[in-house]
């Protein structure tokens, strides 16, 4: 009855991922910003072990004891997984869920391979006599890495419930969405270790 | 009728109740989670009321012995850790969640089951920091915390850990609130609601979300440095291990800043919204307004510093904060002059809210101008660690904040409620507030000038501060006693029959342009906005001779240059909207809205679990982890909102 009485119900509801003035859906841009207040923790963390790197008894440094080319294939095999992971989200946006499902699940074994790999490494700094207490760069190396290690952690969970989501037919292509958000914080995730790795492991004491 | 068992398993059934205890736990409704934060926060502010109460008593007189030193610490920790965490954030997010979506134009917030888990991760943060107080003491290194007198060989005992992990959980609640509001704010609004159309308010809620969105991580990282410092032998701020405390005061500052004006900004937007009401003009130069509160925000990045002058930094940084300083009290100062200059020339009507409103400006502007005294470096020196700086903090935090949100509580009850507090009550609550205030922190300029060390249990005879630490302990009865006023009015207005009009301030904006209270869908029909303003716009035009005449009601046609206000419930046949709405999802015929959950506020109750884990043992833990698991997962399969009935 008046022309410019527009009504919600004709763009969808609210919260849903269908009426967003930014044109960028909700969910999305949520994860976005969540990404964005990750880059302060990560930087807060990061400035702590800029800090500290060259502080304590010079044979109570990472530096000492780090295993670079073991480190460079884990950081590989990370950074692999953000190829899969593209790979994933392609196959739900064409409707192979059984490649879905397969780069899914490729996804969340290279992250589990790193976190492994961490904890393989951090086992033998110990072994070696390096632990969060021999010196304040040991502190802020184990809390920083450990701290990125559970972020990966968080996402191979995250992937492996998308993987069962989808076997038990909860993931239709209209959700693809779900997919891409968790490549977000997936491909984050990768990046930071990009920063973390050049900083720790490459740049000279 | 959507049925719960046509989905897929679940662990619980779609809860069904509209009223009662479990239809608050499981709402998802921002109106609903806005009063819930409210009723908490005012609960914590009592008790944080009554900390006041026992710390004034304590010294009231020279050498009081009402508590022990120990007692003394915890009480000061956990007043200025509830003021801060527990009541004046919340009570922002409950204006924030109240408000904002019905200012924009908007039925919902973006994601309204991540705003009920924010407000249930709130509320477990605040009940497991207070917890401590049964489980071996609270907390007593202060609200800042520092390092090294909290590391655990300074400071053993559970206190700092149940404020560490207390304070993380919180954190997580305003990270997902901060999300919430930025992302309803940008993605909701109203068709024609443009970003400098909307009101202060929503503005300085974005600001202030944003703020929370960047300052949130780092004090996070600060607080796992020093649990892990405290409980796995690391060593951040232990300096016998090469550790630097200072680093802690960085990172607690480069926060701690920031979070000043999360406390402030939501007063500032509530004033900016009154002030206009109550002079019947338009806030004077919005969009200056505006970008002052952006400039705050970006600025309030750059003056962490100054918190640290007494710590050694160097000539250089001093300067340097200094300067920086100086410069944010521009704006700050800016967005006085926007509200005194609506005042002027206006119409002023000093009802109860505008009475805070301006209270605020004044109380304000006294605490803005002991904060500049601060920027002289040498002068900073002689009043750092002194009650002045108590009495600095105290103006903008309580001369500003509270009475900010006071004016808020009365200017926007009616719309909650649909009911109007008493306007003599609320006079006398406010002009006992104000004078019970200035007693109390007025004089603490003096005490801090003379000398008296803040954080101190007691202090002897013959110091020449006896008569106004008496004076400031009689205004602190006074202030508890207009708050017993405020109660009293609360009470007495919920149990009166008697229903506020309508439009009772003569508003401007669009909460208004619906009824109070609003339905769960908020609008019958989406505004479309023209202008800053709009309900006002709809309500009044200009004659040819530039007066203000009012538009009148009833005659929705042609020359109505917005939207309609009649409801649904009064025509029949307006639009979609209905009445009659079922809490499955439909807000009424067309209208469909997410439906209740259980599962945000099962999530949160697992936080304090992985809490308990953290000090007494991994099985509390993997407790907690299990109940977080079994809320997100239940949550992630649960869609948002039933499909709608047939």
């Amino acid at each position: 009855m008046q022309p410019n009485v527009l009504t919600w119900s004709a763009a969808g509801t609210p919260g849903e991922h269908d009426y967003a003035v930014t044109g960028i859906d909700s969910k999305k841009l949520g994860m976005w910003a969540f990404l964005a207040s990750e880059c302060l923790f990560f930087g807060a963390l990061i400035s702590s072990y800029l800090l500290y790197r060259t502080r304590g008894p010079a044979d109570q440094r990472p530096g000492d004891v780090f295993d670079i080319p073991y480190t460079s294939v884990s950081s590989f095999v990370l950074l692999m997984s953000s190829l899969t992971m593209v790979l994933a989200l392609a196959a739900i946006q064409q409707g192979d869920h059984r490649r879905l499902r397969l780069w899914l699940l490729a996804t969340a074994m290279l992250g589990a391979v790193f976190v492994g790999g961490q904890v393989y490494e951090f086992t033998v700094f110990t072994h070696e006599g390096l632990n969060i207490s021999s010196s304040v760069a040991a502190t802020s190396f184990f809390v920083l890495t450990g701290f990125h290690g559970m972020h990966v952690t968080v996402g191979v969970l995250w992937l492996l419930s998308l993987v069962g989501m989808s076997m038990q037919g909860e993931l239709p292509v209209s959700r693809s969405l779900d997919v891409e958000i968790a490549g977000l914080y997936w491909h984050f995730v990768d990046v930071v270790w990009i920063v973390i790795f050049t900083i720790v492991y490459l740049v000279p004491l | 009728m959507a049925v719960a068992t046509s989905a897929p398993s679940r662990l619980f059934e779609r809860p069904e109740t509209e009223t009662g205890f479990w239809s608050w736990i499981s709402t998802v409704d921002h109106k609903r989670i806005g009063i819930l934060y409210g009723v908490s926060a005012f609960l914590f502010f009592l008790v944080g009321g009554v900390e006041a109460l026992l710390l004034r008593s304590q010294l009231a007189t020279p050498n009081g012995d009402l508590l022990a030193a120990n007692e003394y610490n915890q009480l000061f920790t956990m007043h200025g850790t509830t003021m801060i965490f527990l009541v004046v954030m919340p009570l922002a997010a409950a204006f924030g969640n109240y408000l904002v979506p019905l200012m924009i134009g908007a039925r919902d917030v973006a994601f309204p089951r991540l705003n009920a888990f924010g407000y249930w991760a709130f509320l477990a943060g605040g009940l497991f920091l207070y917890a401590s107080f049964l489980l071996g003491g609270a907390p007593d290194g202060g609200w800042f915390g520092y390092a090294p007198q909290t590391i655990g060989q300074f400071n053993p005992g559970n206190g700092i850990d149940f404020w560490l992990i207390g304070l993380v959980i919180t954190g997580l609640s305003s990270l997902t609130s901060a999300i919430n509001f930025i992302i309803t704010t940008l993605n909701l609004r109203a068709p024609g609601m443009t970003l400098l159309r909307m009101p202060v308010f929503v503005w300085m809620n974005t600001v202030v979300s944003f703020l929370l969105l960047f300052a949130i991580p780092i004090i996070t990282v600060a607080f796992f440095e020093l649990y892990f410092d405290r409980n796995f032998g690391a060593n951040f701020f232990n300096a016998n291990e090469g550790g630097d405390p200072v680093l802690w005061q960085h990172l607690f500052w480069l926060f701690g800043h920031p979070e000043v004006y999360i406390l402030i900004l939501p007063a500032f937007g509530i004033v900016s919204e009154i002030v206009p009401v109550f002079a019947r003009k338009a806030l004077f130069s919005y969009a200056v307004a505006v970008f002052s509160g952006v400039a705050i925000g970006f600025m309030g990045w750059g003056v962490w510093a100054h918190h640290m002058f007494a710590v050694g930094l160097g000539p250089v940084a001093n300067a340097t904060f200094a300067v920086s300083t100086i410069l944010i009290s521009v704006p700050t100062g800016i967005m006085i002059f926007n509200w005194l200059g609506t005042i002027w020339g206006g119409n002023v009507r000093l009802r109860t809210p505008m009475l805070f409103a301006v209270g605020f400006i004044a109380m304000f502007t006294i605490g803005g101008l002991s904060g500049a005294t601060h920027t002289i470096v040498p002068h900073d020196y002689q009043q750092t660690d002194t009650y002045y700086v108590v009495a600095h903090f105290h103006y903008v935090l309580f001369g500003g904040s509270i009475l900010g949100l006071f004016a808020g509580a009365y200017y926007w009850f009616p719309k909650v409620t649909g009911k109007m507090l008493g306007e003599r009550l609320g006079k006398l609550h406010f002009w006992l507030i104000f004078a019970g205030f200035n007693l109390t922190f007025g004089p603490m300029h003096i005490l801090g000038l003379q000398g008296q060390p803040r954080r101190t249990y007691t202090y002897p005879e013959g110091m020449g501060w006896d008569l106004w630490n008496l004076v400031a302990s009689l205004g602190a009865a006074v202030i508890a006693l207009s708050v017993l006023v405020f109660i009293v009015n609360v009470v007495r207005t919920v149990k009166s029959p008697e229903r506020a009009p309508e439009d009772p301030w003569d508003a401007r904006t669009l909460e208004w342009a619906t009824d109070s209270p609003p339905p769960e869908y908020n609008f019958a029909q989406i505004p479309v906005v023209h202008s800053t303003d709009a309900f006002w716009h709809q309500k009044y035009t200009r004659d040819d001779g530039g007066r203000l005449v009012r538009i009148p009601t009833g005659g929705a046609g042609g020359e109505n240059p917005t939207w309609t206000t009649e409801r649904p419930l009064d025509h029949g046949g307006v639009g979609n909207g209905h009445h009659g709405h079922g809490g499955h999802g439909h807000g009424g015929d067309g209208i469909h809205m997410p439906s209740r959950s259980y599962y945000p506020a099962l999530a949160a109750a697992g936080l304090p679990l992985i809490g308990f884990g953290a000090i007494y043992g991994w099985w509390w833990g993997a407790l907690g982890a299990l109940v977080v698991m079994a809320g997100v997962f239940g949550w992630g399969r649960e869609p948002l909102s039933e499909p709608a009935s047939e």
